[in-house]
């Protein structure tokens, strides 16, 4: 059981990754799947989706979900 | 309403017209009922901050790309009093005086057009997940931030 991670634009470059598995144990907030792929304290600016929505790095997460990390967007 | 994500390039005018003939004969947008229609057409530039940019590529979140842009049109179609909304945007490499964006609002009067057009464009510039990656002729970096408008 497992959560994939998606990592976008400038922060996949800095992270040197875009996508990612990790087991979902023990993975109870988007900080903890975070803390899972990066060592560093995330950039105030970094934002977080669960499943395509916005959510913040308290949310819960849960096996079978898709958590992304990316900058600002800048899209138009 | 209708999305459209493109990595070819858009001319807006075709687009727009084959759009609202799109919701018309779907039954989405009624003939003789919309008296107004507002339209904003982004394109690119070739400068940002004091630099020369030659190219830039748009990436996206392709999933959350289209929930996100159905949230905006969502919102927009339940605030104002309009009759149908739409969008189409770049993705990939693109070139100055690409069209980047299109945003499309048809109303029964011109307040509601206007208000929600500017809504919706504002909308996705801060919400619609997608990244510019521009090259200039001192290297490649990407966008941090929107401009203010």
């Amino acid at each position: 059981m497992s959560i994939k991670v998606l990592i976008f634009a400038s922060l996949s470059e800095q992270l040197g990754l875009s996508e990612t598995e990790l087991a979902a144990d023990n993975l109870h907030t988007a900080q903890d799947v975070w803390n899972g792929i990066s060592q560093q304290t995330a950039d105030a600016a970094v934002r977080v989706a669960i499943n395509q929505e916005y959510a913040q790095f308290s949310s819960a997460v849960k096996s079978g979900d898709e958590v992304a990390f990316f900058p600002p967007v800048t899209g138009g | 309403m209708l999305i459209d994500i493109s990595d070819k390039a858009i001319d807006p005018w075709q687009w727009l017209a084959r759009a609202q003939a799109q919701l018309i004969s779907s039954g989405a947008l009624k003939q003789h009922r919309f008296g107004a229609s507002a339209n904003f057409i982004g394109t690119m530039r070739d400068f940002n901050d004091d630099q020369t940019i030659q190219a830039m590529e748009l990436v996206h979140y392709p999933s959350m790309t289209k929930k996100e842009l159905e949230n905006i049109l969502h919102e927009a179609l339940t605030k104002h009093a309009i009759l149908q909304a739409a969008i189409t945007h770049r993705i990939g490499k693109v070139s100055p005086s690409d069209t980047l964006v299109v945003v499309a609002v048809w109303s029964a009067h011109r307040n509601a057009a206007f208000e929600a057009c500017r809504e919706i464009m504002e909308a996705l510039k801060h919400r619609a997940p997608f990244w510019k990656k521009e090259h200039t002729d001192k290297g490649a970096r990407w966008v941090a931030k929107n401009t203010q408008g």
